[in-house]
């Protein structure tokens, strides 16, 4: 598997994709901070990238990348190899390569300029969602044959995570206002990982706000660090999940 | 002419120098300790005349109420300790010209009929509580009817768990021509308490960990609050019903909770209030039924909401402020505005500046469309900082629709104004 892993990540390399994304995550982090005047501002902006930018380059990059390397994968499987041992090594390669990508781009200016806890959550959250919208990647390349629609629909799914679900949490608000339904909507909150991710890190940004009204109720159950170890392990669980779907899927399938 | 004027000081200087050196020579100092002759301070009350100072030396005294009733200092000396023993009043006094220094008085009665303090003082004047400990009791100072009284440098601490249980730290009721300085208040119900309270001034103070207001009063007018510190107060800082209160460069810290605010507004008009900074409080300030107050050169720093107006105020003024990390910069209740915003600093700002006069060329909207969301549903605060929601704000501030359209400050600054 080693071997498998070590031409994945030299491939990778030469590719220069990823390269040119830690180039632009650096870039954005930097001027993020070094334009605004005050932390708290570039920390946003930051934020906005982890939230929308990562999961997008991840979910795009991976899905092209499987359904190009599907010549590659042909070849190792006419070699004595495991199947499972194959897409394995292909999903740890992609996720190593695009995490440090993300922490090198991202971490080192969190690092520098924003307070330590802040930041390792931030970094910790950027690198879930990394591996989560990799393995959504993966799950999408192994629905469909067809390249076009396998592209579609990871880009659907990133539009739904990172857009629709909170517009439709946003309107169950709305219809639902008489009722207490904030526990409620904690439980939706679980099936989006970017959501998941943004309230873990809005917990930490807004904590004042966080204090008032029914933001009490949530800091109840993420603030904590009982909240705080749910919320990661039902992050692990998002990228575990559709990596292991996939997995069998690719074990059956007829290439 | 200026001669003459000169001498006249001069005689006048002489005389009152005169008389104060025969009055401290009249004065005697009555010396008690666990060891010398006089062992009570009762005893040296008693014996005392009216100007005399008793001098308590270290030990402990356990004698019940003490009560003062002629002009005495009580000085106690590496700081003796008058126990009230969970059923007494630790001090009354019930006379004039009274000064209590360096004691440390500790475990006042508890009764809810009473109200016993470490030091209670009725209907007194000249009234100094100086340098001292007061530990555990359920009131700490307390003054009614008192007026031209000092409190200074004390240490008041008390550790109740429930607010039923526990009194205030310093207490002042109708009275008059206070002075309250240097002193630090932990763990009572309120830090400082006053009720119809007039001309008096709150200086350097620090209240801290109390299990209710740092700072609460109530009709009482004309009173200035200067440079004091409040931090992780139950609730805040709640002052009701009054007029024309001054409030300069205090700091108030980490008040948090759901009805906790760095300061509420309540019926409160014609105040000022410059150079305070408000830093981490679920709510910087509420406005209830305010008027005719101006806010200049305050700081709201990393506020869940700096500022909560309530439409039921009017007519007050934000000027020269300045709006930093605030997870919201202001919210409101109803549409109409009556108040003024001019010449702020809100970071949250992004216009631009083409004649080059430092002030923004576009208005600024204090109050965003997700502020008037959570007004009216409050658990959508955990959409808050979701892009649809960032798209939300954006269009809202292009096309202004569902927020009011004067609640805005003209002229708004683009860098910090200087405090």
């Amino acid at each position: 598997m080693m071997r498998i892993l070590k031409y994945v990540i030299i491939d990778i390399l030469k590719n220069r994709i990823v390269l040119v994304y830690t180039i632009m995550l650096a870039l954005f982090s930097w001027s993020a901070f070094s334009l605004e005047d005050n932390a708290a501002k570039g920390l946003l902006t930051v934020l906005n990238i982890i939230l929308l930018t990562v999961p997008l380059v991840s979910v795009l990059f991976s899905t092209i990348y499987v359904y190009n390397s599907n010549e590659f994968i042909e070849l190792l499987l006419s070699h004595p190899v495991k199947r499972s041992m194959i897409w394995k090594a292909l999903f740890s390669g992609l996720s190593l390569s695009m995490v440090i990508a993300f922490l090198i781009g991202t971490g080192i200016p969190l690092l520098l300029f924003a307070d330590t806890s802040t930041a390792l959550l931030m970094m910790a959250g950027g690198s879930l969602l990394t591996v989560i919208f990799i393995a959504i990647a993966f799950l999408c390349s192994m629905i469909t044959r067809d390249k076009a629609k396998g592209i579609g629909l990871s880009i659907m799914l990133w539009i739904y995570f990172a857009l629709l679900f909170d517009g439709l949490v946003l309107f169950l608000f709305f219809q639902f206002a008489e009722y207490p339904i904030e526990s409620v909507v904690v439980g939706l909150s679980a099936l989006s990982p970017i959501d998941l991710c943004r309230i873990l890190i809005l917990m930490k940004l807004d904590v004042s706000a966080m204090m008032g009204f029914t933001g009490a109720v949530f800091q109840k159950l993420f603030g904590t660090n009982w909240g705080l170890m749910a919320s990661f392990s039902l992050l692990a669980m998002w990228s575990v999940a559709p990596f292991y779907l996939s997995l069998r899927k690719f074990k059956k399938k007829d290439l | 002419m200026i001669f003459k004027r000169a001498i006249i000081v001069f005689i006048f200087l002489k005389i009152s120098l005169l008389m104060l050196t025969t009055y401290s020579a009249n004065a005697t100092v009555w010396t008690v300790s666990p060891t010398t002759q006089t062992k009570s301070i009762k005893q040296a009350l008693e014996t005392a005349h009216a100007g005399d100072t008793i001098h308590i030396l270290k030990g402990t005294y356990k004698e019940g109420n003490i009560i003062i009733d002629k002009p005495i200092t009580l000085f106690g000396e590496d700081f003796p300790i008058l126990d009230g023993e969970l059923k007494n009043e630790v001090i009354s006094i019930k006379s004039n010209d009274v000064t209590i220094k360096g004691l440390q008085l500790q475990n006042s009665g508890r009764m809810v009929m009473s109200d016993p303090g470490a030091v209670k003082v009725y209907d007194s004047k000249n009234i100094i509580i100086e340098q001292n400990i007061l530990l555990n009791n359920y009131f700490g100072i307390y003054l009614q009817y008192s007026n031209h009284c000092i409190i200074k440098n004390n240490i008041i601490k008390a550790t109740q768990k429930a607010e039923n249980q526990s009194g205030n730290g310093i207490h002042c009721w109708k009275s008059d021509s206070i002075q309250i300085i240097g002193n630090k208040i932990v763990g009572h119900r309120d830090g400082i308490y006053f009720e119809f309270v007039k001309n008096s001034v709150i200086w350097r103070n620090r209240s801290i960990n109390n299990l209710r207001y740092g700072l609460h009063f109530m009709f009482s007018n004309d009173n200035t609050y200067i440079s004091n510190y409040f931090r992780s107060n139950g609730a805040g800082v709640a002052v009701m019903y009054s007029k024309k209160v001054t409030m300069i460069h205090n700091t108030i810290e980490e008040n948090w909770g759901d009805a906790a605010y760095g300061i509420l507004f309540k019926e409160l008009s014609d105040c000022y209030l410059s150079g305070n900074i408000f830093k981490r409080n679920t709510t910087g300030i509420l406005f209830d039924g305010c008027s005719r107050t101006l806010l200049e050169h305050n700081t709201f720093q990393a506020n869940g909401w700096a500022i909560r107006l309530q439409a039921s105020s009017i007519d007050n003024r934000l000027e020269k402020n300045n709006f930093i990390g605030n997870t919201f910069d202001a919210t409101t209740n109803g549409t109409l505005t009556l108040n003024h915003f001019s010449e702020n600093y809100w970071d949250k700002y992004e216009g631009y500046d083409l004649d080059k006069d430092k002030i923004g060329d576009v208005p600024y909207h204090p109050l965003s469309l997700y502020a008037v969301i959570i007004e009216k549903n409050p658990p959508a605060m955990l959409l808050y900082r979701s892009f649809m929601i960032s798209l939300l704000d954006k269009s809202e501030k292009l096309i202004p629709s569902l927020t009011p359209e004067n609640f805005i400050d003209k002229s708004p600054k683009m860098i910090p104004n200087k405090i």
